[in-house]
């Protein structure tokens, strides 16, 4: 709980947390070769997409600012843009429902479902479900999930993780996912060649009979617009057209953090998304719908708002900048981390630089305090955001929290809170300092030829792949006070 | 334009500034002839050196780790040592970046506003090497000979905090006897990240094996930065593979002349 008593994202649902800390799980992912040169040549495609076509836009910098100018504005009045957008897609015809976390999110969408009398839904791509663990609360009730979107149907059938916010199968090559459709994909030609080609007709031939049957959609949102009571949802391979359009039943489960205030406010997005995400000018399919239209695409429409932690990373006035989010990835895309580890190593739907600053806030910092730590502060995230969350700035923030947070709850500091007092403490006078500078020249003795091969613990993490350097015979200091005695200048 | 001819920039030079020198803790413990280089070449050009004794360290380790409140002291110290200096000159990208963009966060954080205003005040007299060369002193040439084959690694918080540009290379293109090859992939992180190298001693070193191999790929003889802290992780990396390429520091390189190579 926080101070205002909204609570972080519970455990037990969803998947926002890792089984393990980060720099653990990144072991098994640097060492997968595949996934390393998938990720590599993915994230390099993109990222020079990216460039080439921001490079087009003369004032790509005045719409980050506006971008991040309506983000930080709409969040600071989130509760009347909230209650705007409530009671227009009601004037609409809609029905709004108000979930604080994944528990009843689930709650309401397996309860919604269940009164149509549906076995299954689709579903368009949407991570805040993910997020939530929607899928499996409906399993649990008895109701089939189908993901329509191409690369969530491929870790859907192959009963694996979502590993990138935009390619969530970035992590598998042609000939598995034509093993996965062998094996998993019913009706599917026992022929099937593993060209791109190939495999996306027998995914269209697959998909094509769950829209023409659904009753029922579950989508997520990328913008929802209060002024008028429509919502947006952005996407390439037309999925999203069909699962808005064909079923009676929408169901969209949105983050409270994606309504903007106007129509105004969407052409500054719409210019930001495409060109962020894939490197566009445009995607291919961006659909608006306000409520219900009688006669035309779904009858009932079913929008329920999303807090899960959004309130918890709100109040903290450093942290809730992760909240102007649109979920391009541009920022995993150029984060070396990222590039190495995929975003399995970071245990949440939420991975590379957003998902360090924004996992830890929606869970409370001690569920994900490992997060904040993987990166390296290159600061390339924060140049690629389009919205201009400085992330860098952001991580050190968290880490201080984390910080904060175990030196409250331990009653013993730890080795490396002792380690940095003391080394602070040493700092703190030059006197102190130079006498700790005399006191390491003993480690000369380590050194053969200027470097160290070996440390103890825990530097030997260093020396596992690097030297070290040894000692010099004397500081800087020793050489200027011998130059200039006590004398400054 | 060779190092003999007029240069038209030149009458922005300045001459005779006195300039404070923050040497940094890494340098001072580990790379003392980073600061010795600093020194030499500021008083060839013709300024005066002063080194306040009572300085320790900018503070970013503790305060990239968490520990802010750690860091408070340090954060102190600079701006009282410091108060007084007209321009301070620090060898490192980070560092620099760290008393500029950190330390009057520090102080907010923790309600000291007055020491906010102080770390402003300093800040803003606070000086990378290639800055104040550039920027301060108005020079690019400065008289420098350095015979090898040599690429130019860009830090990541000179690029992309500080915002130096290209002012390191174009001190460097001036060097005589310079033979300077272009780092393929510069603007990837080498993988140091302070504690990081420890903390993600994995990843950290999977971005060490890709910057080696640019590096590497060049055929350079020398390795160059602004920041000690890169070069010793750079460096550590190609020592322990006897790859037969070493890291030198920018101000090394341009403080080295014929008779004091």
């Amino acid at each position: 709980m926080t101070f205002l008593g909204m609570p972080y994202a519970p455990r037990g649902v969803g998947h926002l947390r890792g089984a393990e800390p980060f720099p653990v799980a990144a072991r098994s992912a640097l060492a997968d070769t595949q996934l390393r040169r998938n990720l590599g040549n993915a994230t390099r495609t993109i990222r020079a997409k990216r460039a080439a076509v921001v490079a087009e836009l003369p004032d790509w910098e005045e719409l980050r600012a506006a971008g991040q100018a309506i983000k930080a504005h709409t969040l600071a009045h989130l509760d009347h843009y909230l209650t705007q957008l409530e009671s227009q897609v009601s004037a609409h015809g809609g029905t709004v429902h108000w979930a604080r976390d994944a528990n009843e999110a689930n709650r309401i969408v397996t309860g919604l479902v269940a009164e149509t009398g549906a076995a299954e839904v689709v579903k368009v791509k949407s991570i805040a479900t993910d997020e939530i663990g929607l899928n499996e609360a409906l399993a649990a009730a008895g109701i089939s999930a189908y993901e329509t979107d191409l690369a969530e149907l491929i870790v859907q059938l192959g009963h694996d993780r979502p590993s990138h916010i935009l390619v969530p199968a970035i992590h598998r090559n042609r000939a598995e996912i034509r093993e996965i459709f062998l094996r998993e994909m019913p009706g599917v030609d026992p022929g099937l060649a593993d060209t791109p080609a190939a495999l996306t007709e027998a995914a269209r031939l697959h998909l094509r009979r769950r829209f023409l049957s659904a009753r029922v959609g579950v989508s997520g949102a990328n913008f929802a617009i209060a002024e008028t009571g429509t919502l947006c949802v952005v996407e390439s391979e037309g999925n999203g057209r069909m699962c808005l359009t064909l079923p009676d039943t929408l169901i969209t489960v949105m983050g409270i953090e994606k309504v903007i205030p106007s129509w105004r406010d969407l052409e500054v997005f719409l210019q930001l998304l495409p060109r962020s995400s894939t490197g566009e000018r445009m995607n291919p399919y961006t659909s608006m719908w306000t409520g219900v239209t009688p006669g035309d695409g779904p009858q009932r429409f079913h929008l329920v708002l999303l807090d899960n932690g959004r309130t918890a990373a709100l109040a903290d006035p450093v942290g809730r900048q992760a909240l102007y989010c649109i979920r391009c990835s541009a920022c995993l895309n150029v984060c070396p981390v990222y590039e190495r580890t995929g975003g399995h190593a970071y245990g949440s739907v939420y991975p590379g630089p957003i998902g360090a600053v924004l996992s830890p806030q929606l869970t409370g910092v001690e569920d994900n305090a490992s997060l904040p730590y993987a990166s390296s502060l290159c600061g390339a995230c924060y140049d690629a955001c389009p919205v201009r969350i400085d992330i860098p700035s952001l991580l050190v923030h968290l880490r201080a929290r984390h910080v904060e947070e175990a030196a409250r709850s331990r009653r013993v500091p730890g080795a490396e809170a002792v380690t940095m007092a003391a080394a602070s403490w040493v700092m703190a006078r030059p006197g102190r300092y130079a006498a700790a500078q005399r006191a390491g020249r003993a480690g000369r003795v380590l050194g053969r030829g200027g470097r160290i091969r070996g440390l103890p613990p825990p530097l030997s993490a260093w020396t596992a792949a690097r030297d070290a350097p040894a000692p010099p015979a004397q500081t800087f200091r020793e050489w200027w006070r011998r130059e200039h005695g006590q004398r400054d200048t | 334009m060779d190092a003999g001819a007029a240069d038209p920039r030149d009458d922005r030079r300045r001459y005779g500034v006195r300039i404070a020198l923050f040497v940094t803790c890494l340098a001072d413990s580990l790379f003392p002839t980073v600061g010795q280089a600093t020194v030499r070449l500021l008083e060839r050009l013709g300024h005066e050196v002063v080194f306040p004794q009572a300085q320790t360290c900018c503070g970013q380790m503790h305060t990239n780790t968490g520990y802010l409140r750690d860091a408070l002291p340090l954060v102190r110290r600079y701006a009282d040592v410091f108060a007084d200096c007209e321009a301070v000159v620090v060898p490192s990208g980070s560092c620099a970046g760290s008393v500029r963009h950190q330390h009057a966060m520090i102080a907010r954080r923790f309600g000291d506003e007055a020491l906010a205003r102080r770390a402003e005040a300093v800040a803003a007299r606070t000086f990378e090497l290639s800055e104040l060369l550039v920027d301060v002193l108005g020079v690019e040439d400065v008289g420098a000979y350095y015979p090898h084959r040599v690429t130019y690694h860009p830090t990541c918080h000179s690029l992309r905090m500080l915002r130096v540009g290209d002012r390191p290379l174009r001190l460097l293109r001036r060097v005589a006897g310079i033979d300077l090859a272009e780092l393929p992939d510069a603007d990837v992180c080498c993988g140091f990240g302070g504690t990081f190298a420890i903390k993600n001693a994995g990843v950290s070193t999977a971005m060490l094996a890709d910057k080696m191999r640019c590096v590497l790929a060049t055929g350079a003889e020398v390795c160059t930065a602004g920041d000690s802290s890169c070069l010793m992780h750079i460096g550590g990396g190609l020592s322990r593979l006897n790859a037969g390429t070493t890291t030198v520091h920018l101000a090394e390189i341009l403080a080295a002349t014929q008779d004091s190579p």
